[in-house]
């Protein structure tokens, strides 16, 4: 056995990642933040916006959730762990810090993707008729991936406070729920708007789940797929240097 | 004996402080190697560029043959760490915190369980392996970590501050299990405030002051290396008059101490071979025999006091 060997490390990314998902999805800020506020987040809209159709609202949620929910988990992991000192205790095994990182992301992923598919037939039991089933669920994986890079990118300040990090990541992923087509469909949008739009990957996400139950997209299904892999590769390759350079300052 | 940590030139800076200053030192395979030092003295930082949880900003570490900045992962897979603070997931009951740690040292599954149930035995915590660890004493996390950490039977242990603020009866639970493992041939590299505790462990200590390595010897040695005089008690069955002891060779200096005689010399070896022979030539039984060294306690005082930054 080779310790250090990448099919080694996977393996024991997937502890990490058994140990986040069993410590950390009933936290109250990953239900509060991953859960309950996309929905009443929803709940507003829906109540206010009677002339949008379900279609186009549920598509919404749906972007909404998986973007709430794979970003929710991932940011607090590193400050929790780092206040309550078992950081030091990873440090100390034989596994890399890229693992670690992998390990809190695939528990972010998993999280996301539970959450989400709940949401998927709750719309399916509202009447909606899903049209592309593999696209979404691709689409969902990868979104999914893509999100919890972006969770764990926000975790990269190197604070031990929960709650900073929490405060920041509000920042950021609220102002992008409102650029990237979830209330306003990218149709409507002013041209300001639309640049911002296609510097959100929540925006090609959200077009691939429309196209999944209505048909519609705006951007070609192929751009959609390939900005989103992009972004998570990006994304990914960012937080896993990042995390390096940050983690000894954390101890 | 072969070296299982080369510590070379080993530097750390904080910002405009220096927490660890261009220190070197080896521990030897087997040995029980104490390192010592006031707080903030850079204990803590050394351990942690040892380990690899902080990289070193200078100088070379190897670690069971391991380089610890180019191959960490290999490095680690041998030794076991018990941290300065209690660090188990306090969300997870003992077993769990095991199983975690088996699969993070890639341990199949049944050989990682059968070696937890003989470690939650062995630090008695077996009745409570399925209780949530935030239930737990200071004591028991502790002992938990340290079977947490010789899950994988590690051939080099670091421990920091193992038993700092622990009841007696987890001390002396933990210290006796030190002394197995290394009876069993664990290497271990213990970081502790405690100079008894150092001085009745330790085959070898290195005192830290101010970043810097003040001095590495066996505790005896270092006892005994502070001082250039030396103090001996004696006394005998029956009344020897002062004058006769202070013909004795090396004697500068004779106390009467009660019954006793205490006795100042600059060559302790030849002093108390003297009084052997002085007592077989007197027909006078040796009663007690003491040599008065410093403890470790005055050693570490006073080698760090020296050495003031």
């Amino acid at each position: 056995m080779n310790p250090a060997g990448f099919p080694e490390q996977v393996r024991r990314a997937w502890a990490i990642a058994k140990k986040d998902i069993r410590i950390y999805y009933f936290k109250g800020p990953v239900l509060i933040f991953g859960v309950f506020m996309p929905v009443f987040l929803f709940l507003a809209f829906f109540m206010g916006s009677r002339q949008l159709p379900l279609s186009f609202l549920i598509s919404g949620l749906i972007g909404m959730t998986l973007f709430f929910t794979a970003t929710a988990v991932s940011p607090a992991i590193f400050p929790w762990e780092g206040s309550a000192k078992t950081l030091e205790r990873l440090a100390s095994c034989p596994i890399t810090i890229e693992a670690i990182v992998f390990g809190d992301m695939i528990a972010s992923i998993l999280f996301g993707i539970g959450i989400t598919i709940v949401t998927v037939i709750i719309g399916l039991a509202l009447g909606l008729s899903l049209l592309h089933g593999i696209m979404l669920l691709a689409a969902i994986f990868l979104a999914a991936c893509c999100f919890s890079a972006i969770g764990m990118l926000l975790a990269v300040p190197p604070t031990n406070v929960p709650s900073n990090i929490m405060m920041l990541s509000s920042l950021i992923k609220f102002p992008l729920v409102f650029i990237s087509g979830i209330f306003i469909p990218l149709e409507q949008m002013p041209a300001w708007g639309l640049v911002l739009a296609v510097c959100s990957p929540l925006t090609y996400f959200t077009d691939l789940v429309r196209y999944s139950f209505t048909d519609t997209h705006y951007f070609p299904v192929l751009v959609d797929t390939i900005a989103l892999a992009v972004f998570t590769l990006v994304f990914t390759v960012i937080t896993m240097y990042l995390h390096k350079r940050t983690m000894p300052q954390r101890m | 004996m072969t070296d299982i940590i080369h510590a070379s030139d080993l530097t750390k800076v904080f910002g405009k402080s220096t927490a660890v200053d261009h220190i070197s030192f080896d521990v030897q395979n087997g040995e029980i190697f104490g390192f010592l030092g006031p707080n903030g003295a850079g204990k803590t930082t050394t351990t942690r560029m040892l380990t690899g949880v902080i990289p070193l900003d200078f100088g070379t570490a190897t670690v069971l043959g391991h380089d610890i900045r180019s191959e960490p992962v290999q490095a680690k897979q041998r030794f076991g760490v018990v941290p300065e603070t209690s660090n188990a997931y306090t969300d997870l009951t003992a077993w769990q915190n095991l199983m975690l740690m088996g699969e993070l040292y890639g341990l199949p599954r049944a050989w990682a369980e059968q070696r937890s149930s003989d470690l939650l035995e062995m630090v008695g915590l077996i009745e409570r392996k399925d209780q949530k660890v935030q239930a737990y004493s200071k004591g028991m996390k502790q002992r938990l970590i340290l079977a947490m950490a010789l899950i994988h039977e590690p051939e080099l242990l670091f421990l920091d501050e193992p038993t700092s603020g622990l009841d007696v009866q987890s001390t002396q639970m933990i210290l006796s299990l030190l002394r197995d493992l290394n009876k069993q041939g664990t290497t271990i590299f213990l970081t502790t405030h405690n100079m008894e505790e150092a001085n009745r462990l330790c085959h070898r200590v290195g005192i830290i002051h101010g970043g810097k390595m003040v001095a590495i010897d066996a505790p005896e040695k270092l006892k005994t290396a502070i001082d250039r005089v030396h103090k001996i008690e004696v006394s005998f069955d029956h009344e020897i008059p002062g004058d006769a002891l202070s013909g004795l060779g090396s004697v500068t200096e004779v106390h009467r101490a009660g019954d006793k005689w205490q006795i100042t010399t600059q060559d302790k070896d030849a002093t108390i071979r003297s009084l052997v022979t002085f007592s077989q030539q007197n027909g006078a039984g040796i009663v007690t025999l003491n040599t008065l060294a410093p403890s470790l306690d005055e050693a570490f005082l006073r080698l760090t006091k020296e050495a003031k930054p």
